[in-house]
């Protein structure tokens, strides 16, 4: 897997959220928008985002980071994904 | 009969070095309670109330994080003869402004004495208790010591008179907390002696049953299958947090491996969530084989969850006898009926048509227009069952009806609410709002009644997601709907809010339906899925000027089904 520039990493991640999490694809996410203290990513759906981004990214979050201590918006979690891949 | 105090006493002098409850934690080792642990840690607790002035037939309101601490403040307050209710604590996505709302509203129905809590929530309770009536007192679980070797006499639960009210079982949402089902001691163990037997619970001293849930001890299922009952009847109980199981679904696989796990109650979303979201890489050494039942109840059942979470774990040990129906409900304490322990759960493929046109259930070849239905089993033995029409007649089997029961475990009433309670019961029966059918003496439930969207086993009520949604500028209150669609890939309901807006707010959608979802998923226990925004006049109303809320959902389902 070649890295993905931030930019189409944050839309890779913002189109997943919003067709599959929302059901509104097509919605526009800020980057900066809380996602998981907001509830707009609920508890049910935090296996999903961990099984994609790791299918999609080879990264693995454990299910003891999915809180919003790790992540809670777009740009943080396309950070946490930059931070993990292998150079 | 028998007070629980007598029951936890008699485990303690009997067995104290027993594990009551193996709490799991994601981060920790396990941690095993004794019953010496547990009584001592409980008695503690009965201590403090009495030491805060907490007389038995007080309410105590119990607002902790899933733990070894809201196990020893309910069993602490039971012990002291006070009623216990457990509040769910506040969730990261929850707005503080809207529990506080949620907690006032359950103060001034319930009208606690005193709630007990966790240090860092303190100011949470100290300023909700501002607004309502009481409670006089608010008790830190950390400053609640345990007492060793208590003495029985000093435990005001000891001779509680078996009918009095024992504890309270809410569910979530401002309407769900102003509706308490109160639950006598005599209720619980009849309703623990009746299921205990259609389960076969440890039916021989080799073959002692191990219980393992992720099941919130705040919801009926959790609270009684999967806390009270084992407990009570010194069944070995494996309790992880449901925080911990939705994020690594995993973890209920690992536990049922290492401690020889047999029974396990799951809402049917759950079969679909561990079959499609657990890692192969996650799954080696599980064995699945020490399972005799996994019951699925608390919301709609379907042959598909089944199927899948079969074929998802076959490999891992699984029986497929292991799949097991409940149909349960607060109000009988928990369950009604059980199916899957004797022999394998009924399969009855009927007609889809004649069941929507004629209302009955007539059996049909398989095919794409029938239906399978899982069977609930039939009653438990103290539980009487019948289906009964709109004016409360009889129906004959397989006709469509609403459920009605008697039994010796009702509840006692909805606390402080004698209207809702004269209101649930016709001529000494229980009417529950749920539609179903009799084939066989087994019962297929088909449908609801009431307005009530069940999302993961959870009540929710339309009306509280309503009017949230109504708080939302551009949307009008009264022009707004909530219901339920079900999603057949996860295996439950996902929450729909209709909402009409003004032809001047037409540019503003996108915000507004944001605001809608923002509105709901911190004002409430759901996550909402669908915002639907439409025009004026489009929502169709009844004769009285009331938003129809299943006439709405077939309108939406129609025009979203192209």
């Amino acid at each position: 897997m070649t890295s993905p520039s931030p930019e189409t990493l944050l839309q890779t991640l913002s189109d997943y959220v919003a067709a599959q999490i929302m059901k509104q694809p097509g919605a526009l996410l800020s980057p900066h928008e809380p996602l998981i203290s907001s509830g707009l990513i609920d508890s049910f759906s935090l296996v999903d985002i961990a099984l994609f981004i790791e299918a999609t990214f080879g990264v693995r979050i454990e299910d003891t980071e999915l809180n919003r201590d790790t992540f809670d918006t777009l740009d943080e979690l396309a950070s946490l994904i930059l931070s993990r891949r292998q150079p | 009969m028998k007070t629980i105090t007598q029951t936890l006493l008699e485990a303690y002098h009997e067995t104290p070095d027993a594990a009551a409850i193996t709490l799991l934690h994601s981060q920790a080792p396990d941690q095993p309670l004794t019953n010496r642990a547990l009584l001592e840690a409980a008695a503690g607790f009965a201590r403090s109330l009495d030491e805060a002035g907490v007389a038995p037939g007080e309410v105590v309101i119990l607002i902790e994080q899933h733990g070894a601490s809201l196990v020893a403040a309910f069993f602490g307050a039971l012990l002291h003869g006070a009623i216990p209710a457990i509040m769910p604590f506040l969730t990261e996505k929850l707005s503080p402004g809207h529990y506080r709302k949620s907690l006032e509203a359950l103060f001034a129905i319930t009208r606690p004495a005193a709630v007990i809590t966790y240090r860092q929530f303190f100011a949470e309770v100290e300023a909700a208790r501002a607004q309502a009536p009481s409670p006089r007192a608010i008790l830190l679980s950390e400053e609640a010591p345990a007492w060793p070797a208590p003495p029985a006499e000093a435990l005001r639960g000891l001779n509680k008179p078996p009918e009095e009210v024992a504890l309270l079982q809410h569910s979530s949402g401002t309407t769900g907390l102003q509706k308490g089902v109160a639950l006598s001691q005599k209720a619980i163990f009849n309703q623990i002696a009746s299921y205990a037997k259609a389960l076969h619970l440890n039916a021989t001293p080799q073959r002692q049953d191990v219980i393992v849930s992720w099941l919130p001890l705040y919801h009926d299922m959790g609270l009684i299958a999967g806390f009270l009952m084992p407990v009570l009847t010194r069944t070995h109980l494996v309790l992880m947090s449901p925080f911990d199981w939705v994020r690594a679904p995993y973890r209920l696989m690992h536990a049922v491996t290492r401690y020889r796990g047999s029974l396990t109650w799951l809402p049917n979303f759950s079969y679909n969530f561990c079959a499609q979201k657990i890692s192969p890489r996650d799954l080696e050494s599980v064995d699945l084989s020490s399972w005799r039942a996994v019951i699925n109840c608390s919301e709609p059942m379907y042959w598909q969850s089944h199927q899948m979470f079969l074929e998802r774990f076959q490999p891992y040990g699984l029986r497929p006898a292991a799949l097991a129906t409940c149909y349960a409900m607060a109000e009988n304490v928990f369950a009604v009926t059980q199916g899957g322990i004797d022999r394998p759960v009924s399969v009855d493929v009927i007609d889809q048509h004649k069941l929507l046109s004629q209302q009955v259930a007539e059996p049909a070849p398989l095919s794409p227009t029938s239906l399978r239905m899982l069977s609930a089993g039939p009653p438990i033995e103290n539980t009487r069952l019948k289906v009964v029409d709109a004016n409360g007649a009889e129906l004959p089997e397989r006709c469509i009806g609403e459920i009605a029961l008697q039994s010796d475990c009702m509840l006692t009433g909805y606390y402080q609410r004698p209207d809702l309670t004269g209101k649930a019961f016709l001529d000494g029966w229980y009417l529950t709002g749920d539609l179903g059918y009799l084939a066989s003496g087994e019962v297929y439930i088909t449908g609801r009644k009431k307005d009530l969207i069940i999302v993961g086993g959870k009540n929710i009520y339309p009306q509280d997601l309503e009017r949230l949604a109504g708080e939302v500028s551009g949307v009008h209150p009264g022009r707004v709907v909530a219901f339920g669609v079900v999603s057949q890939e996860a295996g439950t309901e996902e929450v729909v809010i209709v909402a009409e807006i003004d032809p001047e707010q037409e540019d503003r959608q996108g915000e507004i339906a944001r605001q809608v979802r923002q509105r709901i998923n911190q004002g409430s226990d759901v996550a909402l899925r669908y915002v639907h925004l439409v025009p004026r006049g489009w929502l169709l109303k009844t004769s009285s000027g009331k938003i129809a809320r299943s006439a709405n959902r077939e309108k939406y389902l129609a025009e979203t089904a192209s």
